[in-house]
C-alpha cells in the first residue's frame, strides 16, 4: 500500500531504526520475523479469538443521535472505550504478547504514561503467565494512582522512572535501558506507533483492526464503507494509526488527527507536535519532535497524561508531511468541555484523550449529509480525578 | 596531517587509556581544564560527550552529568569552541561522542566539518545507523581525516562485527557487557570469552573495551585482550567529588594505570 513502511523501515523521510548497537540484535530479530509470525494462520486464529472472546471485539459503531443533532451531521462513535481494560491499547498488547511467546521470550517490559498501556500489558501478562515490569514516571505514578494499583493487582512490578522530568518520555528511556541490560530473555512491548522500525508498523497493524471493523460496520449501516471524516486523537498516535489505516488509500475520506494544544499552542505548555515540532530522533526513530534549537527534547504538557508525548509516530509525521492527514489541536478547556458534552448528550464519559477528538467537531465545516466517525479510544473512569479537579460540570 | 588516533595506535598500540567525560560538567567551562589535566596525567585519548536530554545507553551517573551540563547551558556549538580553544595547549587525540539528535539539529555535515576544523580527531555517534553513515557521511569523514568508531556488544553477531570493522576507522568500541554505562563489577567468564573471541577475529581495526572499566584490575584485564580501555562513569564520579580538578584527575588516572 502507498503509505506502508518501505523495506528500510521508512515512511518518506521519517522512521528508521536509530538505536545503539546494544539494541540492534533484538530489533533486527523483530524486523526479520514480525511479518511472518503475525500473518501465520495459527497466530491470526489465536489473535482474533482473543480479540473476540477476551477483549470483546468487534466494538460497536454507535450512532450518536443527540450529538448528531447538535452538530447537524451523522456522527458515529467507534466504541474502543468498551474494550476490556477500557481502551484500544489492549489490541496491541494481545498481538505483541503472542509475538513474544513465539520469539521464545519469558519476560515482558513496557512503558506507560497515564497507565492505560501499562494496565493493558499487565493484563495480557497475567493472561499468559509471563513476568512483567512496567516503567512509569514517578510523577505519573502519583497522578495515576488507581492504574498503578491495577497493575500491581495484576501481578506486575511497577518501577518508577526517576530520571528527567519523570513522565512518559523518561519511562520510555528507562524501559529501553532495561532492554539493553536484558537483551536475550525480554521482549519490550511498546505501547504506541513510536520506536525503532518495525515497532511503528507492527503496532499499526495490530491496531488496524479498528478501521477494518469501521469499514464493515459502516457498510452495514449506511451502505458504503467510507465516512466523510475520520477523527482520532494523537499522542504517539496508536489509536489514530489504527483508525486511519484502512482509509489511507481512500483519499476522499478526510482523516483528522487531533493533538493536545494544552493551554494553547503558543503558551509554552502544549503537546501539539505537528504545530511545534521539527524533524529529529527520539526513542529510535526519526520523526517530528518538540525540541530546542540545540536538539534537546522539550517536555510537553497536556491535561491528558496519554497525550503529553514530545513526538508522534513516524507514520503520522509522514502523513502530515504529505498532507494525507490534517492535524488540528484543541486546548485543555475545549477537550474538558467536550468530555462533559459527550457525557450529557450520550451518557458516555470519555477518556480525556478521546475527548480531544470529540472537541474537534466544532472545528469542522460540516454539511448535513456528512458522515463522521470519531474513534472513542478510551473511557473516562481513569480520569475522574481530573474531571473532579477541573470541576466545571 | 596524520590522524592523531591512527598515529597513536601505530606508535603505542597497547595499554591505551581513553577517558570519557561530559562537556560542560562539573562546570560549564571545565571542558578545557579537564582535557589539559588528562593530558598532563597521561591519558591517551580524550573522549568528550555531547550532552543530550535523553541518553538511553547511559546509566544514572552519566545521565546526571548530562542534565547538569544542560542546565548550565551547554550546547554543541559551545563545545566546538571549547575544543578549538583547548587545541592551543592539548595535543592528545580528542573524540566527540554524542547521540544523533543534537548533531542533526546542528547539521550532521556541518558538525563533521566544524569538529574537524576545531581539532577533533574522531567521532562516536552510537545511534547513527551504520548504513546511513556509509551511504551519506563516510566519504566526508574520510576527506576530513576524521576517524569514526562504531560500537559492538556481546550480542553482536560475527557477521555484523566484520561489517562494522570494515566501515570503522581508528578503533572499534567493544562494549564489555549487555548493559548501560556505569556497571561496576568484576568481569565474568562469559565476558572474558567474548574478549577472547574478539581477539581471535583478527579485525582490521584495534578495539578498546568500554563499559564497566573502573579500576586497575578491570583496566589491566581489558588491556590484556584489547589495545586498551575506555573509562567513563567512574571518572565522572571522581570529577563530581573533586575540589581540586588537576590533582584529583592525576590521582584518578594513576589509580587506573597502577595498583
Amino acid at each position: 500500500m502507498k503509505f506502508d513502511v518501505n523495506e528500510q523501515g521508512y515512511y518518506g523521510q521519517f522512521g528508521g531504526a536509530y538505536i545503539p548497537e546494544m539494541l540492534y540484535p533484538n530489533v533486527e530479530e523483530l524486523r526479520e520475523k514480525y511479518l511472518s509470525i503475525i500473518y501465520e494462520s495459527g497466530f491470526q486464529a489465536e489473535f482474533h479469538k482473543l480479540l473476540k472472546d477476551y477483549v470483546g471485539r468487534p466494538t460497536p459503531l454507535y450512532l450518536a443521535k443527540r450529538l448528531s443533532e447538535r452538530y447537524k451531521a451523522t456522527i458515529y462513535l467507534k466504541r474502543e472505550d468498551l474494550c476490556h481494560t477500557g481502551a484500544h491499547k489492549i489490541n496491541n498488547t494481545i498481538g505483541q504478547i503472542l509475538l513474544a511467546k513465539r520469539l521464545g521470550k519469558q519476560k515482558i517490559i513496557a512503558e506507560t504514561g497515564a497507565g492505560q498501556h501499562g494496565v493493558a500489558t499487565a493484563t495480557v501478562c497475567a493472561l499468559m503467565g509471563m513476568e512483567c515490569i512496567v516503567y512509569m514516571g514517578k510523577l505519573d505514578m502519583e497522578r495515576q494512582r488507581p492504574n498503578v494499583e491495577r497493575m500491581r493487582i495484576l501481578g506486575t512490578t511497577v518501577v518508577p522512572a526517576l530520571s528527567g522530568s519523570m513522565t512518559l518520555k523518561d519511562a520510555t528511556n528507562e524501559a529501553m535501558r532495561h532492554w539493553i541490560n536484558h537483551p536475550t530473555d525480554t521482549h519490550y512491548i511498546i505501547g504506541s506507533v513510536v520506536g525503532p522500525h518495525p515497532y511503528p508498523d507492527m503496532v499499526t497493524r495490530f491496531q488496524s483492526i479498528i478501521s477494518e471493523e469501521i469499514k464493515k460496520q459502516l457498510q452495514a449501516e449506511i451502505g458504503n464503507p467510507y465516512p466523510d471524516y475520520m477523527l482520532a486523537c494523537v499522542g504517539g498516535g496508536s489509536n489514530a494509526a489504527g483508525a486511519f489505516y484502512h482509509f489511507l488509500s481512500d483519499e476522499h475520506v478526510n482523516l483528522i488527527g487531533v493533538e493536545a494544544g494544552g493551554k494553547g499552542v503558543d503558551s509554552g505548555e502544549s503537546a501539539a507536535t505537528t504545530a511545534l515540532g521539527k524533524p529529529g530522533v527520539l526513542h529510535g526513530s526519526k520523526t517530528l519532535l518538540m525540541q530546542t534549537v540545540d536538539g534537546q527534547v522539550i517536555e510537553p504538557y497536556s491535561i491528558s497524561a496519554g497525550l503529553d508525548y514530545p513526538g508522534i509516530g513516524p507514520l503520522h509525521a509522514h502523513l502530515f508531511d504529505v498532507g494525507r492527514v490534517q492535524f488540528l489541536n484543541v486546548t485543555d478547556d475545549e477537550a474538558m468541555n467536550a468530555g462533559i458534552e459527550l457525557s450529557r448528550t450520550e451518557g458516555i464519559i470519555p477518556a480525556i484523550e478521546s475527548a480531544h477528538a470529540v472537541a474537534a467537531l466544532q472545528k469542522l465545516d460540516l454539511y448535513e449529509d456528512d458522515v463522521v466517525v470519531i474513534n472513542l479510544s478510551g473511557r473516562g473512569d481513569k480520569d475522574l480525578e481530573t474531571y473532579i479537579r477541573w470541576g466545571k460540570y | 596531517m596524520k590522524n592523531r588516533i591512527t598515529d597513536l595506535f601505530e606508535k603505542k598500540g597497547k595499554n591505551i587509556l581513553n577517558i570519557f567525560y561530559t562537556a560542560g560538567f562539573p562546570l560549564l567551562n571545565d571542558t578545557r581544564r579537564i582535557a589539559e589535566s588528562l593530558e598532563a596525567a597521561g591519558a591517551d585519548i580524550i573522549e568528550i560527550g555531547i550532552p543530550f536530554s535523553d541518553p538511553i545507553a547511559d546509566g544514572p551517573t552519566i545521565q546526571e552529568s548530562n542534565k547538569i551540563a544542560l542546565d548550565q547551558g551547554m550546547h554543541l556549538s559551545l563545545l566546538i569552541n571549547q575544543v578549538r580553544e583547548l587545541r592551543s595547549t592539548v595535543t592528545t587525540p580528542v573524540i566527540l561522542m554524542g547521540y544523533l539528535n543534537p548533531v542533526m539539529q546542528y547539521g550532521v555535515e556541518k558538525f563533521f566539518r566544524d569538529a574537524a576544523a576545531a581539532g577533533v580527531d574522531g567521532l562516536i555517534l552510537p545511534d547513527l545507523p551504520l548504513h546511513e553513515y556509509v551511504n551519506t557521511y563516510k566519504s566526508l569523514a574520510e576527506s576530513l581525516n576524521l576517524s569514526v568508531s562504531f560500537l559492538i556488544s556481546p550480542t553482536t553477531s560475527e557477521v555484523r562485527i566484520k561489517q562494522i570493522d570494515s566501515v570503522s576507522s581508528g578503533f572499534i568500541y567493544a562494549v564489555s557487557s549487555s548493559s548501560t554505562t556505569g556497571a561496576k563489577k568484576e568481569f565474568s567468564e562469559e565476558q572474558i570469552s567474548y574478549f577472547k573471541k574478539l581477539q581471535s577475529l583478527d579485525l582490521e581495526n584495534p578495539f578498546l573495551i568500554g563499559f564497566g572499566i573502573f579500576d586497575f584490575k578491570t583496566y589491566s584485564q581489558a588491556c590484556s585482550y584489547a589495545a586498551g580501555a575506555i573509562v567513563g562513569s567512574s571518572f565522572i564520579t571522581a570529577l563530581k567529588e573533586s575540589n581540586d580538578l588537576p590533582f584529583d584527575i592525576k590521582s584518578f588516572v594513576r589509580s587506573i594505570r597502577s595498583k
